[in-house]
């Protein structure tokens, strides 16, 4: 065995796109410009402060697990870009298909915290209505849903309608199966979907160059499908990407990749230990790349920030994270019965018997000391 | 009526559904211009479409997968899987999305999927081409699993899987797909026999024989070779293995008081060991003898120059019946 690739090294680097540096400067890119044309300081400021409340979010929900409130929780520190440039691409019409970590791209599609939390403190196994929002709730199978994306564009194809689906993704992802398959036919379909890949470099210990000896936007061509790289930490280039990638999707174009390149500062989620696979000074590389500070950087160079406008980000961030907090502590917990309802949509006389059978069991120590005692105590 | 094959019967009953209800759209690997390696599509995709009838790359995963989505659009599609042994590609898509995503998301979003399975052997084909996956499906909550015996059942079965809101496997029994039988085309839906419900496909009085799919016919033939003997077989159609429908099997159970239950699949943990395990909870005191499972044996499918070993066929079904009733038996004497 060679030693493992922490970056693809199979090829020469792809152009990353990108519009806004590091260092906050605004710089020119000619596929990306006219996609952001229209983008005045009202926008920066909404998807900065976008960008300041999805942190905020995780800073909580990560003290929430910490202190018994959830039982997980998956952090998107430091792919706040990607996820808040991603969604302001979309339209209210395109469905969305999420991994388990998009919870800040659920927040600004419209879900309600009790719905985000819910799944994380293990009272539901999903949040919100998918027609409401129009978006899937988590996938928690690595790829899978990149199928359904891609057969929910077949549908869109086949009612010729100008919308589109998006499924989110991970580096890890691209090496299942179900992700590959998911090219195969939406090339073959021509299915309005776009792949959002974010690459955070790491799956939980494996280094995206264990996935794959190529840049991961490289080897969407081979599937017939444009590969873009976009500067992940860079809200305004994945803005543009996702637009560009939808104005293909909605014009007959077909499928497009894009390959957000960014970095999972936190733990895969609060039950994992990234001291044991990776070290400091890589950490310190990416902090260095932090999507919020280039943004704010870039707007106070730019004269667009002042001091009033940033105290209302931030207080707002507070309300949302105080909201997120009020909202999980909140949350009744399930009725027992409730484990039976709606695995079936019609009848099903075999679970109903099961079902009446619990029910006289549960029943059986109403009037009893400690009643019900036998069942809550298995939850902790 | 119609004197039709069961393939003929399919055919027809697809047909119906997507004239019934123009999001219904079939997918599958070759069913579209071939009219599938078994004809069972012949001729819809000239009558309805490459937009409605799909021939799909070779990924089974992504059949269903990509079904998945449809579903969520609000389309009902129909996957063909060209053959049993080819569906674990299939299989994470099946159990982990297109069985949980209605509970999953408290019934808003729901999977009314049809995946059309050919399944069981006896027909001389190579490995894989022959199984009998269905428990696994069976032990999957979500999931509604059934599979006809004849052309009227494979017609309304499969009309009524297309209509359910719940994810249904459709096993057919590939062996009977020439099997011909009369079919009514016309009746309305609601006046046919339940999806889920079993069926006494020959009344008896000794004996509750009990079996589903190809093995039907084999069982009925079994009840008229003991007949000649003096013994009476009462042959039951499950038609759905899940949910199964407890109540004629229990009716006659407690009548008999005695039950075989056959198929082709390996005995462990097959719906043998289900039906004969939940009869002995419900029906104790009525057996009078323990339950009888004759199955094919817990081996990789054989070669075919082997299967006929390994299938049960009427011969073993009888054998098994003499079990139940404590007459002399292949296995008289062997120890425990």
């Amino acid at each position: 065995m060679t030693q493992t690739r922490h970056e693809p090294t199979g090829q020469a680097a792809m152009k990353m796109h990108q519009l806004i540096t590091a260092d906050g400067t605004r710089v020119h890119d000619e596929l990306l410009d006219p996609f952001v044309q229209d983008v005045d300081r009202d926008t920066l400021i909404s998807l900065y402060g976008d960008m300041v409340a999805v942190r905020r979010i995780d800073v909580e929900a990560t003290a929430l697990q910490r202190q018994g409130q959830l039982a997980l929780w998956p952090p998107m520190l430091g792919q706040e870009a990607s996820q808040v440039g991603s969604i302001h691409a979309m339209d209210q019409a395109d469905f969305i298909f999420p991994t388990y970590r998009e919870n800040g791209v659920a927040f600004l599609r419209g879900a309600k915290f009790p719905g985000i939390m819910g799944t994380w403190r293990g009272n539901m196994n999903t949040g919100w209505d998918p027609y409401e929002l129009n978006m899937a709730t988590p996938q928690i199978i690595i790829g899978s849903q990149t199928l359904h994306a891609t057969g929910y564009a077949m549908g869109i194809a086949m009612e010729g309608k100008e919308t589109l689906a998006m499924a989110y993704l991970g580096d890890g992802a691209t090496s299942q199966g179900d992700v590959h398959e998911s090219m195969v036919f939406a090339a073959s379909f021509q299915a309005p979907v776009i792949f959002f890949c974010q690459n955070n470099h790491w799956a939980i210990s494996e280094p995206v160059g264990l996935q794959s000896a190529v840049p991961i936007a490289g080897r969407a061509p081979g599937y017939g499908i444009p590969g873009l790289q976009v500067d992940g930490n860079d809200v305004l280039a994945v803005l543009a990407a996702v637009r560009w990638a939808a104005q293909r999707a909605r014009t007959g174009g077909g499928p497009s990749f894009i390959e957000a390149v960014t970095y999972r500062m936190g733990p895969h989620t609060t039950a994992d230990d990234p001291t044991r696979y990776r070290g400091v000074t890589e950490l310190e590389e990416w902090a260095a790349k932090d999507p919020l500070a280039r943004m704010r950087t870039h707007l106070v160079n730019a004269g667009m920030l002042d001091g009033e406008t940033e105290a209302g980000i931030s207080a707002a961030a507070d309300a949302v994270a105080a909201e997120l907090r009020d909202a999980c502590i909140n949350i009744p917990d399930p009725e027992p019965m409730t484990v039976f309802d709606d695995i079936y949509a019609e009848d099903h006389p075999v679970l109903d018997r099961e079902r009446e059978q619990y029910r006289r069991y549960l029943a059986s120590f109403e009037g009893q000391p400690g009643a019900g005692q036998q069942v809550q105590g298995s939850a902790s | 009526m119609s004197t039709m094959s069961l393939t003929q019967a399919i055919n027809a009953g697809l047909r119906q559904a997507m004239e019934d209800d123009p999001k219904v759209v079939l997918m599958g690997e070759d069913i579209g211009t071939l009219g599938g390696v078994f004809r069972v599509t012949d001729g819809l995709m000239k009558d309805f479409g490459s937009h409605r009838v799909i021939d799909t790359p070779l990924a089974e995963s992504a059949i269903i997968g990509t079904a998945v989505g449809l579903a969520y659009r609000g389309f009902r599609p129909v996957c063909e899987i060209q053959f049993d042994g080819f569906i674990y590609p299939g299989f994470d898509q099946i159990v982990s999305q297109v069985a949980k995503l209605h509970a999953r998301t408290h019934g808003k979003v729901r999977m009314p999927l049809t995946i059309r399975v050919p399944f069981g052997g006896g027909i001389g084909s190579p490995e894989h081409h022959s199984e009998s996956p269905e428990a696994y499906f069976v032990h999957t909550s979500g999931l509604r699993v059934i599979s006809p015996s004849n052309p009227q059942d494979a017609y309304t079965m499969l009309r009524q899987a297309v209509a359910s809101d719940d994810p249904v496997l459709y096993f057919e029994p590939k062996r009977r797909y020439h099997a011909k039988g009369e079919v009514e085309l016309n009746a309305p839906l609601a006046a046919a026999p339940r999806m889920g419900a079993a069926l006494v496909a020959a009344p008896g009085t000794d004996v509750t024989l009990v079996a589903y799919g190809a093995l039907v016919r084999t069982a009925l033939d079994a009840a008229t070779a003991a007949a000649a003997e003096g013994v009476s077989i009462e042959v039951i159609d499950l038609r759905s293995l899940s949910p199964v429908d407890y109540a004629p099997i229990m009716e006659s159970v407690r009548r008999t008081g005695r039950l075989v239950v056959t198929h082709e699949a390996g005995k462990t943990l097959g719906m043998g060991a289900e039906l004969a395990a939940t009869i002995t909870e419900r029906c104790f005191n009525y057996l009078e003898s323990a339950p009888v499972r004759v199955t094919g044996f817990d081996i990789p499918y054989p070669p075919s120059k082997l299967e006929k070993h390994h299938l049960p066929d009427l011969d073993r079904m009888l054998d098994g019946v003499d079990r139940a009733l404590g007459r002399p038996n292949s296995q008289t004497g062997m120890e425990d």
